[in-house]
């Protein structure tokens, strides 16, 4: 394995784990909305990295275009499922949902 | 420490070669700025600070040869996912001072563990990795794998026909959820 595998490994650990902590602790729709963001951007990581060692870098861009358009219509649905809550409670933290 | 600093990268460039180097310091930034998307207390900074994750991510696209990726990256992850972030951000209103401040507190107290996690899985990580890492550098990448649009229109056209269903499924959520009820 090259030291450049090896760092992308862990600088894509390191950014699932602050994507998934992120994810638990937080109580804003809006910040977990950003860490699945930050989870979409690890697994994009890996996916390039695992592309550049194989050589197969063509089929990783189509994967990772397809990444891409999933990533704006779920932000852009889950915006606005956000804004609708938002609309119905007057906030943003998740347990006013509980109410 | 600035003097620390190039002579630090310096001696990557001699090891690694300067695209190595760029891509190696990208990654560096790439979760720092990770890290800032969540620990960060105002939304409007997080979300500045997401749009440069994808910007620092399209640069490694674009040094790991994936041109195209990395301007799918740019435009749309970097470009149009923060408008509608901060847009909808704005659409919401701001609270008090003093509950700001509680709330600032409250994180703080809740992000502590982060940064020691994030240490002791990159020390247990490389304690793991490192019997297996030998000093070679990624070979050049002779073929590309065959051409990406070829791959795209023809090998994956499923994976076209899904992302035309999901844009229109992101189109009608939208135009439901972004509308006024009447009745309001």
């Amino acid at each position: 394995m090259s030291i450049f595998f090896a760092v992308c490994i862990i600088a894509v650990v390191l950014i699932f784990t602050v994507g998934i902590y992120s994810l638990l602790v937080t109580h804003n729709f809006m910040r977990i909305l950003i860490s699945i963001e930050i989870l979409t951007k690890a697994v994009t990581l890996l996916l390039i990295a695992v592309g550049y060692v194989t050589g197969n870098m063509a089929t990783v861009q189509a994967y990772v275009i397809t990444i891409i358009v999933i990533e704006v219509v779920l932000l852009a649905v889950a915006t606005g499922l956000v804004l609708g809550i938002y609309r119905a409670t007057g906030s943003l933290d998740t347990r006013n949902l509980k109410r | 420490m600035l003097k620390n600093f190039c002579s630090f990268i310096m001696m990557l460039e001699g090891e690694f070669g300067l695209n190595m180097t760029i891509i190696l310091i990208s990654l560096a930034g790439l979760v720092i700025c990770a890290i800032l998307c969540v620990v960060v207390g105002n939304l409007v900074k997080a979300g500045i600070a997401m749009a440069a994750t994808s910007a620092v991510l399209s640069v490694i696209m674009f040094f790991l040869k994936a041109p195209l990726a990395a301007a799918f990256e740019l435009s749309v992850c970097a470009g149009l996912i923060p408008v509608i972030f901060i847009s909808a951000i704005s659409m919401t209103k701001i609270r008090p001072k003093d509950e700001l401040a509680e709330l600032k507190k409250e994180r703080i107290k809740r992000f502590l563990p982060l940064p020691i996690l994030l240490v002791v899985l990159a020390a247990a990580l490389l304690a793991f990795l490192w019997p297996h890492i030998d000093s070679s550098i990624p070979e050049k990448i002779v073929s590309l794998g065959g051409d990406v649009q070829n791959i795209l229109w023809k090998k994956r056209q499923v994976d076209l026909l899904g992302q035309i269903i999901i844009i229109l499924a992101g189109v009608f959520g939208v135009m439901v959820f972004f509308k006024e009820s009447d009745t309001e």
